[in-house]
């Protein structure tokens, strides 16, 4: 309060000289207490764009230490779009496997349908007694035809029905690579969060809060124990996955194991 | 002969115990991860194991490393089916004692040649 009264009475004072000044036409001596007058403002204004600087300079700071956004945006994030293109590949390949299974199954089973429907049709007009010797061994030669073929398409339509249900393991394979660029984008999110955190922190600050520093960054638990060889779901081409580490297929996998001793 | 097959894919686990069915292995039962499987293996008579890698939870190598340090499991010959397909991790489940190791994508034909296998050498 005193502050403050000695400050007004200054003012006033400095004023009171401004006016003289100006009706003496003394431009020079106006032009001092007008500086004057300024001063303690200037100072407030000088001090704040101080802080303001450093603020943001902290901030740049620490946005560009935060190596892991550096990580994702360099690394992971193109790799999970290669990730999710690849998914695309591998569905549109197990739904033409599928496709093609059933586009080869199913005019076996009609034609096992279409005979058996007209061997019955000429069965019952047996049973009638309405065939005549020569129509009699006819039939039986066509249900000789019949039995045999049968038995071969009925095989054929189960082998192919294995491979529609093996084609379904695209399911459990995408779906892990799904599950990887699912926990990347939780991670973005995570880090985003963190960033909005932080600057929104420096707002409230501004506006007279305690000054928020640096958010108490929470730092995610870091998933499993880091075992040697922690599993990552199937190996993605194109992507930072290793390729040069990682077996081509099951004969790779066997030489590897039979070099071991296996 | 009672199979236990692990993984956290419904779909793969349908797959398995059908593939296991065409091969004459009717008596399956299935579990989603590590933790639920051993106590179910623990619980007894199960013959053969054939676990995915990737779960949550209790992965299957740990799972495996569990399998081998219990008094009553460690003989259970053990098939690892898993889309991990880096050679220090094969080299890691075969030094954990694993039996057999297929990497996905498999065939019917894969998977009953590692079970023949690994039947031969445990009944030699």
């Amino acid at each position: 309060m005193d502050n403050d009264e000695t400050r007004l009475t200054a003012q006033l004072g400095l004023a009171q000289q401004l006016v003289e000044h100006l009706q003496n036409g003394d431009e020079d001596g106006a032009r001092l207490i007008l500086q004057q007058l300024r001063l303690p403002y200037e100072r407030e204004l000088f001090e704040e764009l101080g802080k303001l600087t450093r603020e943001l300079h902290e901030a740049l700071q620490s946005f560009r230490g935060d190596s892991r956004l550096v990580e994702i945006t360099q690394d992971e994030i193109p790799d999970a779009k290669e990730r999710l293109s690849y998914v695309v590949t591998m569905t549109e390949q197990a739904t033409h496997r599928t496709l093609n299974a059933i586009d080869e199954g199913l005019p076996i089973a009609e034609q096992v349908h279409d005979n058996a429907v007209r061997l019955s049709e000429r069965w019952g007009r047996f049973r009638r007694r309405e065939l005549s010797l020569e129509e009699f061994r006819e039939f039986a030669r066509e249900l000789d035809d019949f039995f045999t073929a049968t038995g071969q398409e009925t095989e054929r339509l189960r082998s192919l029905m294995s491979e529609i249900m093996m084609a379904q393991d695209f399911q459990d394979l995408t779906g892990q690579i799904i599950g990887r660029v699912i926990r990347l984008v939780q991670d973005v999110e995570e880090n985003l969060v963190g960033l909005i955190r932080l600057s929104s922190g420096r707002m409230e600050g501004r506006a007279g809060t305690p000054p928020a520093e640096t958010a108490p960054e929470q730092t995610p638990a870091p998933e499993t124990e880091t075992s040697p060889a922690r599993s990552v779901g199937p190996a993605v081409p194109n992507t930072n996955d290793d390729m040069g580490d990682v077996v081509s297929g099951q004969d790779d996998v066997d030489a590897l194991l039979s070099s071991l001793g296996f | 002969m009672k199979i236990l097959v692990v993984d956290d894919f419904s779909t793969m686990r349908r797959i398995i115990k059908n593939l296991l069915r065409e091969l004459g292995f009717n008596n399956t039962m299935e579990a989603d991860d590590g933790t639920t499987a051993l106590p179910m293996l623990k619980g007894g008579g199960f013959d053969f194991l054939i676990t995915d890698w990737n779960m949550p939870n209790m992965e299957g190598i740990e799972l495996l490393r569990q399998v081998r340090a219990d008094p009553e499991l460690k003989e259970l010959p053990v098939l690892m089916v898993t889309a991990e397909a880096k050679r220090e991790q094969i080299v890691e489940a075969a030094q954990a004692g694993v039996n057999g190791y297929i990497v996905k994508p498999f065939t019917a034909e894969t998977l009953k040649e590692k079970i023949d296998k690994i039947f031969e050498r445990v009944a030699g």
